[in-house]
């Protein structure tokens, strides 16, 4: 990682992956939706419905893998004091949070049809939208602290106060990930484990493409967005520079 | 009940975050990336 600590050196390395994870991303995420929509048989217990599998699943894993990535990040930034940590984790907030909105909206258009409630306040779907507003929170922390004089280029923006945030925030993770198994529940226990699946070949195999999908695209979302920062951390620190010469 | 509305509601939503997502940040880096350039010829 430390190899990378020089931003010059990143930026050449983001150039060349960002066209192949998006391009790559929206390909898998294409074939496999369709597969997921016209190929794959429907449920035998949920019907048609199952098919919103395709997306809600890996929303939920960008979601909960966006904040995975902002407690690495702000780890870095507190430990090792990496200066892209605090540009990572700006960059993946936002998209991070559109997951987690989008896993809620789907689990909930998911439901009507299934359970025949659009919203129950079980431990799954109550620790889910704690995690968007905690993304919010990030969000606005980041935000603040980037306006402030000189903020942007100290750590890409990212206060040492956002960072610990960003690493109290990462106990709702393993509270998301057990909610089934600690609650009672509408919603199915966990279907994908370690030891396997519960759910049918003939249904599952268009997730590991969407999965698959996301992830890359995610990733050349959050490359743009670093080089995005980057490049407004050059433009500032020239304006400041500029500042200077003429008082 | 017809499952079929809700499953297009469902992939819309998430279509239209995947592309306005796609867009902000190309456009953002676009243009942040031409004001850097600019600002690099310029000096």
């Amino acid at each position: 990682m430390h190899a990378f600590a020089n931003p010059a050196k990143f930026l050449s390395l983001a150039k060349v992956l960002t066209p192949w994870l998006f391009w790559g991303g929206l390909a898998l995420i294409l074939v496999g939706a369709g597969c997921g929509l016209f190929v794959t048989p429907a449920d035998y217990l949920q019907g048609e419905s199952v098919r919103i599998l395709y997306i809600h699943v890996p929303a939920a894993w960008l979601g909960m893998g966006g904040w995975t990535g902002l407690a690495i990040a702000a780890l870095m930034q507190i430990v090792w004091r990496h200066p892209l940590a605090g540009v990572a984790g700006r960059a993946i907030a936002v998209p991070g949070a559109l997951f987690t909105a989008i896993c809620l909206a789907t689990g909930s258009i998911w439901g009507r049809p299934t359970w025949g409630t659009w919203w129950e306040w079980d431990g799954r779907m109550t620790s889910m939208l704690v995690l968007l507003f905690l993304y919010f929170g990030y969000i606005a922390l980041a935000r603040a602290s980037a306006e402030q004089p000189g903020g942007i280029g100290e750590n890409g923006g990212v206060s040492r106060v956002t960072a610990i945030f960003a690493l109290v925030g990462a106990v709702n993770l393993p509270i998301i990930n057990r909610s089934v198994v600690w609650w009672n529940s509408l919603h199915q226990g966990p279907s994908i484990t370690m030891r396997g699946s519960s759910i049918d070949s003939a249904i599952l195999w268009p997730l590991g493409l969407t999965v698959i999908g996301f992830s890359l695209w995610f990733g050349a979302i959050v490359l743009m967005r670093m080089r995005s920062i980057l490049a407004q951390n050059k433009v500032e620190a020239r304006m400041a520079r500029l500042a200077r010469e003429a008082a | 009940m017809n499952h079929w509305p809700f499953i297009i509601a469902a992939y819309l939503i998430t279509a239209l975050g995947v592309l306005g997502l796609s867009w902000g940040s190309w456009r953002a880096m676009r243009a942040a990336e031409a004001r850097a350039d600019a600002m690099r010829r310029d000096r």
